[in-house]
């Protein structure tokens, strides 16, 4: 090896590392795993062959959308924001829990000029970037089936992306605050329960009040009113609402997740 | 040799108090020392697990906030410029922390990425730093095929990609065979001639004695003695050491019976030391006496005798 230098470090000047540098890892990462990208992108569209087509063939148009709705062009958008959802959650959660963890990953990356805020803003863009692709897949795959109107159904996207970056930012939060793997059950009985009952199968109005108030908080309900209304071109007025509401909570959350996170990973 | 511009890591009163829950108090495990690491000088921290070792290490790295003190690494101040610090400092935790998902080569990249630097420079100098530590053959492969001591020399490698001023090493060896150990000593003697500054902490007294100018002896959060080995050797014992071991039941007896015959006497739980400045004499000494050994052996005394006589315990217990 030629010398080492001993003055200030000679021709390249270092810069301070920038969240970009975390998707760099994550893409690097997938080159080798991409297949689990493949299941992410299959989830949405088994659960839409099983429920939209199955019971799509028992209950015809559904009923309180104004325009005539078939079952699966209902249940298609509601599966996608369900997709977007879970794969931000996911890599917030479960993935970063373990580099938190078991491989102390974030431990060597903020021995670098890297900031804690560079490591988790690079983390939420990675699940963006996971979010943009799943959702753009399943665009496509239903557009050709014709669930979906070109190119009025391409609001999907950056809706897909907000509401990846509010469940990102709710999972950093989350993290933050986890203390054994089986607290991961935990997360399940708030995740399956909302996936059920926030608008996915049924129209809000098969609801009682009460439980249509407790429905209209949950920030996925939000999320499927968002994306139905960019499949569906309805909507209205009402997008602006989910947008405000997810991008308030997306912002909150990754704030008072980024101070928790100072102190998990400066001790 | 007080020259500032030579000083690069300055530490005044350096403290860290970990918070534990339901503990007001907190738990200090570095409690107010000071010390400094000149330009190019191989500086070890030497102490028994628990005494603060990586806990001194981590706030030099910037990734861990001292409680109180101050300190002033490459003429920055520790807690206000911690990413300018990092940019120049090569960091080997105790634990490798390698990405587990990425390949040998991948590691160095995204590592140097982290520092800002250009994929162009990377390429290059991933191939000569995997050169450095032997490890071109594995540059393809998943790290989980490496051994120990390749593990290791990857970690070194990986502190290395930003060309740092100061590499800072927390045990290097612990828990490499001996041949893992000479390889990693030999490159860390060719960082030394490179001028790269070294600091390193360690429980081997041969490796502090090998690599180290300086060192420091910690013991509970404290700085307990200060030097160069040799240095330290001659001021805190005599000139030998005979090591005595005994049979089980006649331990207490034979132990009793060489009270005096030494001007320092440690027991440990497998054998007795008997500091001296004739190893030889002390031991006809201690056959006049009727003492009767399993085994006896003279030696020169070395660090493991200057922890020894500092606190009272062995390094290695
Ligand atoms: N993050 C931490 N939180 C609480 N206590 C800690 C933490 N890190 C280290 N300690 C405690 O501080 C003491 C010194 O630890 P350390 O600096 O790792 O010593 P060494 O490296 O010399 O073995 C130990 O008693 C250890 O349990
Ligand atoms: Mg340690």
């Amino acid at each position: 090896m030629t010398a080492m230098p001993t003055g200030a470090p000679a021709g390249n000047p270092v810069r301070p590392g920038r969240a970009w540098t975390m998707v760099e890892r994550n893409l690097m990462i997938y080159r080798h795993t991409w297949p689990v990208l493949l299941a992410e992108i299959f989830e949405p569209m088994l659960y839409l062959l099983a429920f939209g087509v199955g019971v799509g063939l028992l209950v015809g148009d559904v009923p309180g959308l104004g325009a005539s709705v078939s079952y699966p062009q209902f249940v298609a958008p509601a599966l996608l924001a369900t997709a977007a959802m879970n794969g931000a959650m996911n890599e917030t959660t479960f993935n970063m829990y373990g580099k938190l963890t078991t491989d102390k990953t974030y431990e060597s990356i903020l021995t670098t000029p890297m900031s804690v805020r560079s490591v988790a803003l690079g983390e939420v863009f990675w699940a963006l970037v996971r979010g943009a692709i799943v959702a753009t897949v399943f665009l496509v795959v239903v557009s050709i089936f014709g669930l979906a109107e070109l190119p009025g159904a391409l609001l999907v996207i950056p809706s897909a992306l907000l509401i990846g970056f509010a469940f990102a930012a709710m999972g950093l939060l989350t993290v933050t605050f986890l203390r054994s793997w089986q607290d991961f059950q935990l997360i399940q009985l708030v995740m399956l329960p909302m996936f059920l009952f926030a608008t996915t199968f049924f129209p809000l109005s098969v609801y009682p009040r009460a439980v249509q108030v407790f429905v209209e908080v949950l920030p996925l309900y939000h999320s499927v009113e968002l994306v139905r209304a960019a499949f569906l071109g309805t909507g209205g007025g009402y997008p602006a609402i989910a947008v405000i509401y997810l991008a308030v909570l997306g912002v909150v959350a990754l704030a008072i997740a980024v101070r928790r996170l100072e102190d998990t990973l400066r001790p | 040799m007080t020259d500032s511009s030579t000083v690069l890591i300055d530490a005044q009163g350096l403290r860290k108090v970990y918070g534990r829950p339901g503990d007001k108090a907190g738990f200090t495990a570095v409690d107010g020392i000071d010390f400094q690491v000149r330009r190019g000088e191989a500086f070890g921290v030497l102490g028994a697990n628990g005494a603060g070792k990586s806990s001194t290490m981590r706030m030099i790295a910037c990734v861990s906030p001292p409680t109180a003190g101050s300190l002033r690494i490459l003429g920055y101040d520790s807690g206000a410029d911690g990413a300018k610090i990092r940019a120049r400092l090569g960091v080997v935790p105790q634990d490798d922390t390698i990405d587990t998902e990425l390949t040998v080569r991948e590691n160095l990249l995204i590592y140097g990425r982290y520092f800002g630097l250009s994929w162009k420079v990377l390429r290059e100098r991933s191939t000569r730093l995997l050169e450095f530590t032997r490890l071109s053959e594995k540059a393809d492969d998943a790290v989980a095929t490496l051994s120990g001591g390749m593990r290791r020399r990857l970690t070194i490698a990986r502190a290395l990609i930003n060309e740092p001023e100061i590499v800072l090493l927390d045990e290097p060896t612990t828990g490499l065979d001996p041949q893992a150990r000479h390889l990693l000593w030999e490159r860390l003697f060719q960082l030394k001639q490179d001028g790269v500054t070294l600091l390193l902490t360690t429980h081997y007294m041969d490796e502090a004695e090998q690599i180290c100018d300086r060192l420091v002896v910690m013991d509970a959060g404290k700085i307990v003695a200060e030097g160069a080995p040799a240095e330290l050797i001659a001021r805190y014992t005599l000139r030998e050491v005979l090591e005595l071991r005994f049979a089980p039941g006649e331990r207490q007896i034979m132990t009793d019976k060489c009270r005096g015959l030494a001007e320092r006497m440690e027991e440990l739980p497998d054998r007795l030391l008997l500091s001296t400045d004739n190893g030889e004499e002390t031991l006809s000494a201690v056959h006049r006496q009727g003492v009767q050994p399993l085994t006896a052996l003279v030696r020169r005394s070395s660090l493991e005798d200057v922890f020894l006589t500092l606190t009272g315990r062995s390094l290695l217990d």
